[in-house]
């Protein structure tokens, strides 16, 4: 199969779906001529000029025009060109976008897109480098998606892009130029089904995004050692694959849930609350979370690296839940 | 007033129509019959209904938590709008929204809105829309004096005017955010003056005036329908009553609100249509009497609709909500 990457794929995602449907357009800060500040949209520069728009650094009007265009019968994607600035124009997101169908009554389908770049690149630092994918989860009213490979980018874009709710995506800016392999032909992938990764049969590992990678990684060397472990990429956390992650625990018993976002109160809690109250008894030994440590993204290379969960990370919570 | 008689007859009609609605929802909530708070539009009926004049039912409008008047005057239906008061199943938003939270996408109400400001960015996206499907339609964004001092007023004069939307930005002024003067609270004396830094068209006037506001709206509405883009226009009115029913108005006295009664939209209007022959006092009676009909119907109709089943509360968070409750 030809392999293509993330970037790429997020390209053939919108190019393809553009030219099915004349209501979607796109936009946001540095995208139409620059392709993106990580070079996103680079794949796509030059087509549908009319649909690909540069605007003003304008957080609040960028995600709350995306309902009032909705409403008015567009499928806008609009770009957050950091996840940190999710927060600049929250109260449109947050009080707007996540509230308004449901206080309505359920008045429209919400057919919009939230994405952009989140996690660590090099030496970002504290505003340019956050994961924050837990807050959506938490607040009802969005679905959130958050591929870790390009297969998975262009599946769950074209979902996105079809969907009838109000859709946000997290883009690890490490994955960008990552390459995988990617049909020709035409697929989606629907949201809330998980991706097993690799099969095992001692422990469990959930994570989404970059640490996806680090656990397979994780994985491999501890096969060395005769640890069978088993992961999976949950790839949407709203709504999340309940059934497949049951299924694993109660073939392993152990789980490890990573993700980059914060330990503390990062959704791996929320995985991990869910699964002891309804799987106990399958349970042999305490569900371990891998997160970012609790404090913001320093600077300095060995600090980042200190704060942010790898590989090591990974392999240390799997042995100590054996 | 050369417009023709139907047209002031209809204005006289609604703003009566908004004013009965109102203080019946007064005396509701009073009662003790509405759950929540809300908020009157009494005193601030000229703005909505000479403004609304203007539109069809395909342009948009987006709305405040002081919506009632703007839904009233762009053909909602009082109905529904008194359900959802009372938390009713037949209600706008079947019982979710409230007063604060009332749409009707389907007449272009995307919205009341609880955030002072919250309709800004969303009209400027409806405008984009219009835009981009080439339609000759407009949006008119309603907002108080307190939302022009919010960041999102800023940043959406700003991208209309650098995209030409056709979004009219309709300020009204009531001289309070909640309980804070507009002087105390806002850099500029007009808020119109803010227009010079987006560049756009802005004007201040007597939001008390039904014409006045028809005839200022309609220019910036042939503007925006004709491509020349977004206008501000500051109706300075005032607020008759306190920010919500049950407000102890500890910020003005009684005396200040007694002084603005008689300037007040609906009694000024009728003076000019009887003196100017438009109106005779049996006509005037009539559609008193029909308003007071018309929102008696609505409470009947909301009194004997039924509560929504607790469990409805899980419905309508999305359009597919699979797996998305746990």
């Amino acid at each position: 199969m030809r392999e293509i990457t993330f970037s790429e794929a997020l390209g053939e995602a919108i190019l393809e779906e553009m030219s099915r449907d004349p209501t979607i357009f796109t936009y946001g800060e540095d995208i139409a001529k620059q392709g993106g500040i990580f070079g996103a949209y680079k794949p796509i520069l030059g087509k549908y000029q009319d649909r690909i728009i540069d605007t003003p650094i304008s957080e609040e009007v960028i995600f709350g025009s995306a309902l009032g265009a909705s409403l008015a019968g567009m499928r806008p994607v609009a770009e957050f060109h950091f996840a940190d600035f999710l927060f600049t124009g929250m109260a449109a997101i947050a009080n707007q976008i996540m509230k308004f169908k449901y206080m309505t009554g359920g008045q429209g389908k919400i057919h919009l897109i939230l994405r952009g770049p989140d996690g660590i690149s090099k030496s970002a630092a504290a505003q340019h480098s956050e994961s924050i994918e837990t807050i959506f989860m938490h607040i009802p009213g969005i679905k959130v998606i958050i591929p870790s490979t390009p297969y998975d980018m262009k599946g769950l874009f074209k979902t996105a892009l079809r969907a009838d709710d109000p859709v946000i995506c997290f883009e690890h800016k490490m994955l960008y130029k990552m390459k995988g392999p990617v049909p020709e032909e035409e697929y989606y992938i629907p949201f809330g089904v998980a991706d097993v990764k690799k099969e095992g049969k001692d422990v469990t590992v959930i994570a989404t995004s970059r640490m996806v990678h680090e656990s397979l990684a994780a994985s491999e060397e501890l096969e060395k050692e005769g640890i069978s472990v088993e992961v999976i990429d949950l790839r949407t956390l709203v709504p999340w694959d309940k059934e497949t992650v049951f299924k694993s625990v109660k073939k392993t018993h152990k789980v490890v849930i990573a993700h980059e976002t914060w330990r503390r109160a990062g959704w791996g809690a929320e995985i991990a609350a869910t699964i002891q109250e309804e799987l106990f008894d399958y349970l042999d030994a305490p569900i371990r979370r891998v997160g970012a440590k609790n404090v913001h993204i320093p600077f300095s290379p060995p600090l980042q690296d200190f704060v942010i969960p790898d590989k090591n990370s990974v392999i240390e919570a799997v042995r100590s839940v054996l | 007033m050369e417009l023709p008689k139907e047209l002031l007859v209809k204005f006289y009609k609604d703003m009566v129509r908004i004013r009965t609605f109102e203080l019946k929802a007064e005396e509701l909530f009073l009662q003790g019959k509405l759950p929540g708070f809300i908020h009157l539009y009494i005193g601030e009926e000229a703005i909505a209904v000479g403004a609304m004049a203007n539109l069809r039912v395909e342009d948009y409008i987006t709305s405040t938590h002081r919506g009632h008047g703007h839904m009233i005057a762009k053909g909602a239906s009082m109905r529904k709008m008194m359900a959802e008061l009372y938390g009713k199943k037949h209600g706008y938003c079947k019982g979710k929204g409230g007063s604060m939270h009332i749409a009707d996408v389907s007449i272009g109400v995307l919205g009341a809105n609880g955030e002072v400001g919250g309709g800004l960015p969303i009209a400027v996206g409806a405008g984009m829309a219009i835009k981009l499907q080439k339609k000759d339609n407009v949006v008119i964004s309603f907002f108080g004096d307190g939302a022009s001092n919010r960041g999102a007023f800023h940043e959406a004069l700003n991208w209309a005017s650098v995209f030409k939307l056709p979004v009219i930005f309709l300020n009204e002024n009531n001289q309070f955010a909640s309980t804070e003067r507009v002087q105390e609270t806002t850099s500029v004396e007009n808020i119109s003056d803010r227009a010079v830094g987006y560049n756009m068209p802005g004007v201040s006037i007597d939001g008390n005036d039904v014409i006045a506001v028809y005839e200022t709206v309609k220019e910036a509405v042939e503007r925006a329908r004709n491509g020349g883009g977004p206008t501000l226009i500051e109706a300075k009115t005032y607020r008759l009553k306190g920010h919500f029913v049950g407000d102890p108005q500890l910020y003005r006295t009684k005396e200040e609100v007694d002084q603005r009664w008689p300037n007040e939209p609906i009694s000024r209007f009728e003076r000019k249509l009887i003196e100017g022959g438009y109106l005779t006092e049996k006509e005037k009676e009539q559609i008193w009497y029909d308003a007071k009909a018309e929102v008696e119907d609505s409470v009947q109709f909301a009194e004997q609709d039924e509560y929504p089943a607790p469990e409805e509360a899980l419905e309508d968070l999305f359009e597919d909500s699979t797996n998305c409750l746990y």
